[in-house]
């Protein structure tokens, strides 16, 4: 009986804790007028979020487009179809690896600071000051580090897919000597706008969301203790990964079921 | 506040709380740890909604208030957090100028002179430019203070503003508790255990226990009391109405019944 009533009380903690995470995207939703109104605070948190993220999501890409190359490389020429190399590396790029490895790394460098800083802000009372001086902090605070990694994540994605289709070139033609003409006329003529490059952005986008709810709702709803930061900190890291895994299986079988 | 109560769950915190601040005045609230001193100035402040009794800043009934309302009383009433709260990513001049961005128009010139005078009152205008991290515990209390003071507000509360200050920064933070409420013509809820220093800067004094107030007086009468409980709070003795033993088993069975074991 005790083990029933155990998974009953986790089964409603757990929805109770998605209702709440819910209604607190709701209430930033709402409180996002402040974030574009007042478009410098949004800004700032595109140049943390974004710009701070640009030297690992660019490494990452370049060495990601690099093993792609290489093993790309090495597959197709057991076929004999090595001047497809291009259209490997940026199928892969744009339409799965662009999206959901940039996300995992925004997850980890950008997601959990906005996290420990929501959360240190409770912690410290600042959050509580703000309410009390009549400044709504989900509007303040809140909001615009949620539209700072919504309008951060698809740039990044994009710039890790630039990245790794150099990184892809640099081995495929540089190193490896495939046909440069090869390389980047197939991949033109192969490459779709609408079905692979807007797909990726949309994925992007979703990740962005989701990144950036966990982070925002994490932070806000941590314990004030610099444990409890600790443990919000790991949570947003695990649950965004799990949530961006999840839901890039969603929506590829959603946009390229054929 | 008249017949003010509040609990979490089952434990009530306050049991039916009397309490006056007149217009001008400092008041201190003084009692043990978890009496519900900073219980009950969330409570001024809206951030706690009252179970029972009637609570009125400037004639407004808190509890009653939606969230614009609230918004609106709060901007007549400021708060200092026990450690400031001072805004770890802006320096000293802009936490002092935030409230004056968020609530008005006022150019930028103005607020800087705005600010200037304000950081001036608590003695830091040297430091506008320093950040949070740069300031010791009694000058981030000052900044906070002159931020609480940036839009003149008529009530100001401040939470164990004395808390962890070495003796001069707490005769500092004390004198100008006293001195910038009676020029602002403000009112003034002190919440500390600090008994010295609150007898010689406020008007009136209520001690909280168990959720209720116990004595009250003005500093005179407080010192000259007989109250068995106010006598061990503000000599600070170990034993009295205020126990020194957590309750337990009587000491000689639990002894005993330890060496039998």
């Amino acid at each position: 009986m005790s083990v029933l009533q155990g998974i009953g009380a986790r089964t409603t903690a757990a929805v109770w804790h998605l209702g709440f995470a819910t209604r607190f995207f709701v209430a930033v939703l709402l409180a996002s007028g402040t974030s574009f109104r007042r478009i410098h605070l949004t800004l700032r948190e595109v140049y943390f979020s974004g710009v701070l993220s640009l030297v690992i999501i660019m490494v990452s890409g370049l060495f990601v487009g690099m093993v792609l190359g290489l093993q790309g490389y090495d597959t197709l020429a057991r076929y004999g179809s090595e001047e497809a190399l291009g259209v490997l590396v940026a199928l892969s790029l744009v339409r799965e690896l662009g999206p959901v490895v940039a996300g995992l790394l925004f997850a980890s460098r950008a997601g959990s600071a906005i996290t420990a800083e929501i959360g240190l802000m409770k912690a410290t009372e600042q959050l509580d000051a703000m309410d009390m001086m009549a400044v709504n902090p989900i509007a303040r605070v809140v909001a615009p580090r949620f539209w700072g990694g919504v309008i951060s994540m698809p740039l990044l994605a994009a710039l890790f897919s630039a990245m790794g289709v150099l990184g892809g070139y640099i081995v495929g033609v540089v190193l490896i000597g495939t046909d440069t003409g090869s390389f980047w006329g197939q991949m033109q003529a192969s490459v779709d706008f609408k079905r692979d490059i807007l797909n990726g952005v949309v994925k992007s986008v979703v990740f962005g969301v989701a990144v950036s709810w966990v982070a925002v709702f994490e932070g806000y709803d941590s314990d004030a203790t610099a444990e409890g930061v600790s443990r919000a900190t790991t949570r947003t890291v695990v649950t965004s990964s799990l949530a961006i895994l999840g839901l890039d299986f969603i929506l590829t079988s959603l946009m390229f079921r054929g | 506040m008249r017949d003010l109560r509040f609990g979490y769950g089952d434990r009530d915190v306050l049991q039916g709380v009397n309490l006056v601040v007149p217009r001008g005045k400092v008041v201190a609230i003084m009692g043990g740890s978890g009496c519900g001193k900073t219980t009950l100035m969330r409570l001024i402040g809206g951030q706690l909604k009252p179970r029972g009794g009637e609570l009125k800043v400037c004639g407004q009934s808190v509890p009653a208030l939606d969230r614009e309302g609230l918004y609106a009383l709060r901007r007549r009433m400021s708060m200092l957090f026990q450690f400031g709260a001072l805004f770890t990513d802006m320096s000293v001049f802009d936490n002092v100028a935030f409230p004056m961005r968020e609530h008005t128009a006022l150019s930028e010139p103005i607020v800087r002179d705005l600010v200037l005078m304000k950081l001036h009152a608590v003695g830091l205008r040297g430091a506008a430019q320093l950040l949070p991290s740069e300031l010791s515990g009694g000058m981030a209390r000052r900044v906070a203070l002159a931020r609480a003071i940036a839009l003149d507000p008529e009530l100001m509360m401040y939470d164990e503003p004395f808390a962890g200050l070495d003796p001069i920064s707490l005769g500092v933070i004390g004198q100008l508790i006293r001195k910038l409420n009676d020029a602002l013509g403000a009112s003034s809820i002190v919440v500390t255990h600090d008994v010295h220093e609150s007898l010689q800067i406020v008007d009136y004094i209520y001690f909280l226990s168990e959720g209720k107030v116990v004595a009250e007086g003005t500093p005179d009468e407080i010192r000259a009391s007989t109250d068995p409980w106010v006598h061990q709070f503000v000599w600070g003795e170990a034993d009295g109405p205020v126990p020194f033993q957590v309750a337990a088993e009587p000491y000689e069975t639990a002894l005993l019944g330890v060496s039998r074991a």
